[in-house]
């Protein structure tokens, strides 16, 4: 018991990390309502996982590999707008997935249970996040003018689609390692919330992304420890004590100002 | 020496030519305006000379040229924490503290500015440091897409001032889109007239006519004598 608690702990660490960092990025472009709603297009994967009985993260992945394909060919081939796209398309699948999903397994699809999680699941939902941190790292001053100006990267040899779509890549892995344990509805607010924060008390980027990675950790320490000691499931606590350090950012904020 | 040639440059869209059929080059050291009504395809063509949009005909620019690209406007939330030394060394790796400070010296910013958020300073400063940005990799040419589009008079003179005073001090090429006549007149060395086609190319003092502005622009617009002439004095 002890040692399935500690491994829960430092996965949704390790997930949260991942999603945090991703998040100083999503919310640069005023992308957040897209980022939200993009990673409800795990829900049909993850249910197809569910009706199949194979694993949900790949479900899930797939399903958001699909669509991230599709918005960005979208994006280059048509002039749609990316926002309008999403509001149309991924809502759809959100109410797919519901529909699939077997209704007992509902609740644990969009909300999450990181109990279920296996030790196998655990260590490859911590590599992966780890492989992603490590890309977002790499790539982040290439992404940072990609997001200032496509021109401008374009002019000193920054090949922006392909920046983009790594950018993407690195989206759908961070959302379906957590749909598991956090759910496909909370996973969205767990990239947004945490940078938000940390873009009230930042001053320069470096620190935009540390106070996002400390937060989006605090939240995972509170929301699994409460969680345990309430016996209830750790995704919504997770996104209520996210909330709530973002409301205190914003205080300081204000009265810095 | 031709550090650009363009030759026949067509941009499409759908059934319909954006621009069409455009020939011009540009010699090292020289400043090309291109000037013309809004959706004239100015941004397209410099998109297309940038590579980022499909095109027929042909660019070609020098081997191994450094383009300095100076945008209208950065694209994202100015409430964002970036400061303005981070998003110098943006621009690449070979960045460093002692280039940076020479750069800010060429666009006349004072090195305490270099801890404030691109948010916090002016947009005519923010268009010196996207100048700067470019000079970091000691360009060739700059493209410079309306630099002051969003600056106040006070500040369109300051980016105007450092364009000229760099131009000189590295015998870069410019191109320039404008749709301030008195800047064309003042600073280029020729001028492209753009509404889809090239109406007309050559010296300023030729083109800024207003039989060529008529065309261009189809309506009652001249350029005013005395405006020009009060600017040849400061020179």
């Amino acid at each position: 018991m002890e040692t399935s608690f500690y491994l829960s702990l430092v996965t949704a660490i390790f997930i949260s990390i991942s999603a945090s960092l991703l998040g100083s990025f999503v919310i640069l472009k005023k992308m957040s309502l897209v980022g939200d709603a993009l990673s409800h297009v795990a829900l049909p994967g993850l249910a197809l996982g569910l009706l199949f009985h194979f694993n949900p993260f790949i479900g899930g992945f797939l399903t958001l590999l699909v669509a991230i394909i599709g918005i960005w060919f979208l994006k280059y081939q048509t002039n749609l707008p990316v926002d309008t796209l999403v509001g149309i398309f991924f809502t759809t699948s959100l109410a797919i997935g519901v529909l699939i999903i077997p209704e007992q397994e509902l609740l644990e699809a969009m909300f999450g249970n990181i109990a279920s999680i296996s030790f196998n699941e655990s260590i490859m939902t911590i590599i992966l996040s780890i492989i992603s941190v490590i890309i977002l790292l790499v790539i982040r001053k290439k992404l940072l003018v990609n997001m200032l100006s496509e021109e401008l990267a374009q002019s000193i040899n920054i090949k922006s689609r392909q920046i983009e779509f790594i950018y993407l890549l690195i989206f759908a892995l961070s959302v379906a390692l957590g749909i598991k344990s956090i759910g496909a509805l909370l996973m969205g607010s767990l990239i947004i919330i945490p940078a938000a924060s940390a873009k009230n008390i930042a001053k320069s980027f470096n620190g935009f992304m540390a106070w996002s990675v400390v937060f989006g950790i605090i939240s995972a320490i509170l929301g699994i420890y409460s969680a345990n000691a309430l016996s209830i499931t750790p995704g919504p606590i997770f996104i209520i004590s996210a909330t709530i350090i973002f409301v205190i950012s914003f205080l300081f904020k204000k009265i810095r100002s | 020496m031709n550090i650009l040639k363009v030759e026949n440059l067509t941009v499409s869209l759908g059934k319909n030519n954006i621009v069409e059929n455009i020939d011009f080059e540009v010699k090292k050291g020289e400043v090309l305006a291109i000037i013309g009504p809004n959706g004239a395809g100015k941004t397209t063509l410099f998109r297309a000379l940038l590579n980022l949009i499909p095109y027929s005909g042909s660019v070609k620019w020098q081997k191994n040229i450094q383009l300095g690209y100076v945008p209208q406007r950065i694209e994202i939330d100015m409430d964002i924490p970036l400061t303005v030394e981070e998003f110098l060394n943006l621009r690449g790796s070979n960045v460093t503290k002692i280039k940076i400070k020479k750069v800010l010296e060429y666009i006349q910013l004072d090195e305490k500015i270099l801890k404030s958020r691109l948010g916090e300073i002016s947009v005519g400063q923010r268009q010196r440091l996207l100048i700067g940005w470019s000079l970091l990799e000691n360009p060739d040419i700059l493209l410079f897409d309306e630099p002051t589009a969003d600056v106040d008079i006070h500040g369109q003179e300051s980016v105007y001032k450092t364009i000229s005073h760099l131009r000189k001090k590295f015998n870069l090429a410019v191109i320039l889109i404008s749709h301030d006549l008195n800047i064309v007149y003042q600073y280029a060395d020729k001028v492209m007239c753009l509404n889809h086609r090239s109406l007309c190319i050559g010296k300023p003092s030729e083109i800024l006519q207003t039989g060529h502005l008529q065309e261009l622009y189809g309506g009652e617009r001249g350029f005013y004598d005395h405006d020009y002439s009060h600017h040849n004095h400061q020179h």
